[in-house]
């Protein structure tokens, strides 16, 4: 039992691994060469050269997707408890919320640009907008599925739209809001990647945009494994937030 | 004007405008404390006629009266139960059945002072069904019957003078729902409130209610209306009476007339 349970554990180490020894074979046996596709040693031999500036830029990046993350998880609980508690908001906000979240969000740069100058701010409202969408689906959807019968209980003991918000529709909704989150902060590295790749001077997106222009391709590596570190990281802190605070809906599926 | 606790006027109902009646023209009077019983084929508009007296959808035509005034919104202080228990996850039974007190005037500003006092009456409604024990457990730690025990704990935690019960127990195991009459009939006895029980398992109808009707297939209309004087309390021999399953014969050939019709 006990070592089922840490093979179970090792297993996402051992995968991560057994990519890389895959990769570096790869590389290595049909000898590509490392403006290609450079291997994982080099990659992280480089990276380990650069640490100094990989860690200022990434530091960076970290920052602007939390920042841009959290206008996004204000925002998209605000509109979610909006649309789901509401037959006519939701009907109103449906189709410009889908048209919008069909907008490449890389098309928005240069208009952000135009308005906010090249740096920070456009990278973290380009996180922000590309990570709300899921948040607000998520809570409009908890909000919208309560069960008829438990609204009638509700309302015939006197309960006003607000009470049956707080005492179920929100707490009901949890399980929905957690599981998006972690869609939505691994979206919003990507929105503040791009923005940093295409208008700014700091950043893991601007690092491997400028290392790509030296053709120092095991750099631009070294900067996506730090990116998707990154998103692994936060996915974990999210998903171990979500276990804590509802349990109920994870029953009897303890080690999930 | 008479002294029932709930009446209905000519209530006529259909969905929305233009449909065809959903429910025909419907006269009912129940006497506070009555515990009366509505039968018939599925689909017939019974669970609309909950929704109706608990003010939750208006009548079309006709009105509603509850303890003397017009019903014209969701009533504050009705008792409800369904086939499905509807109790919150996240939530221990406990407070489960506390809930309506967090909803409830007066008890929902006096609960976070009192709360011991609270809990303890719940405490003892939870024991009186046999959930002692079972209080800090989760819903999905009970059974199915536990479950709607905790539910019919939940619909009389405040004392409401109407109980509405839609097929509470049409979900349940013969023996447990057997039981949970036994339960219900307890509760009532000690201390009557005014049951409407919406139910299509008719020796349900003979065991429970003081008054049976049976209503036609839509659109919805009140065929018969049965008193039902078997002596109480009723118990499992009850069921094995004459004049038990006379009344329980009586009534599936209503029904049957009105499958046929």
């Amino acid at each position: 039992m006990k070592k089922k349970l840490n093979l179970r554990k090792a297993t996402p180490w051992l995968s991560a691994i057994g990519l890389f020894v895959l990769w570096e074979l790869i590389v290595r046996i049909f000898n590509i060469p490392p403006y290609v596709l450079p291997t994982p040693s080099e990659s992280i031999i480089v990276g380990w050269q650069f640490h100094e500036a990989i860690w200022m830029h990434a530091y960076h990046t970290l920052y602007t997707t939390l920042a841009g993350f959290a206008i996004a998880v204000v925002f998209g609980v605000v509109l979610g408890a909006l649309v789901g508690s509401s037959r006519a908001i939701y009907d109103a906000a449906n189709p410009l919320l889908v048209g919008f979240n069909s907008v490449p969000k890389v098309a928005l740069v240069p208009v952000l640009v135009m308005w906010f100058g090249i740096g920070t701010v456009p990278a973290i409202i380009t996180a922000f907008l590309i990570s709300f969408f899921p948040i607000v689906v998520n809570v409009a959807t908890g909000l919208a599925t309560l069960e008829p019968e438990l609204r009638d209980v509700l309302r015939s003991l006197g309960a006003t739209r607000r009470d049956i918000l707080i005492k179920v529709g929100f707490p009901r909704a949890m399980p929905y809001f957690f599981a998006s989150l972690k869609v939505a902060i691994t979206l919003a590295f990507v929105g503040s990647v791009i923005s940093e790749t295409v208008a700014s001077n700091v950043g893991v997106g601007y690092l491997m945009l400028s290392a790509s222009s030296k053709f120092n391709m095991p750099l631009v590596f070294a900067g996506l494994l730090v990116i998707a570190v990154m998103g692994i990281a936060m996915y974990e802190i999210f998903n171990v937030i979500e276990r804590r605070s509802t349990k109920w809906a994870n029953r009897g599926n303890p080690t999930n | 004007m008479s002294k029932s606790f709930v009446e209905l006027n000519d209530v006529k109902l259909r969905y929305s405008e233009g449909d065809e009646l959903a429910l025909e023209t419907t006269n009912m009077k129940i006497d506070k404390g009555e515990f009366i019983a509505v039968v018939g084929p599925s689909g017939c508009g019974k669970s609309s006629l909950l929704k109706l007296v608990s003010g939750l959808m208006p009548p079309s035509e006709g009105n509603v009266i509850v303890d003397g005034k017009e019903v014209s919104g969701p009533l504050k202080i009705v008792g409800m139960a369904f086939q499905n228990p509807t109790l919150l996850p996240w939530r221990t039974t406990l407070d489960n059945v506390l809930l309506p007190m967090e909803i409830v005037k007066p008890h929902r500003n006096r609960l976070r002072k009192h709360r011991a006092e609270y809990e303890e009456s719940a405490r003892k409604l939870l024991a009186t069904v046999g959930l002692e024990g079972h209080e800090d457990k989760y819903p999905w730690e009970l059974s199915g019957g536990m479950q709607q025990r905790a539910s019919l704990c939940r619909s009389l935690i405040h004392e409401p003078d109407l109980l509405m019960l839609d097929e509470p127990f049409g979900a349940l195991d013969a023996f447990t729902r057997e039981e949970l009459w036994d339960i219900l009939q307890n509760l009532w006895m000690i201390k009557p409130f005014t049951v409407i029980l919406v139910t299509h398992d008719l020796r349900e109808a003979a065991y429970l209610a003081d008054t049976i009707y049976v209503m036609s297939k839509r659109p919805g209309k009140i065929l018969v209306e049965r008193e039902n004087t078997l002596p109480r309390p009723r118990d499992q021999e009850t069921t094995f009476t004459q004049p038990f399953t006379d009344l329980v014969h009586e009534l599936r050939s209503h029904i049957r007339d009105v499958r046929e019709a």
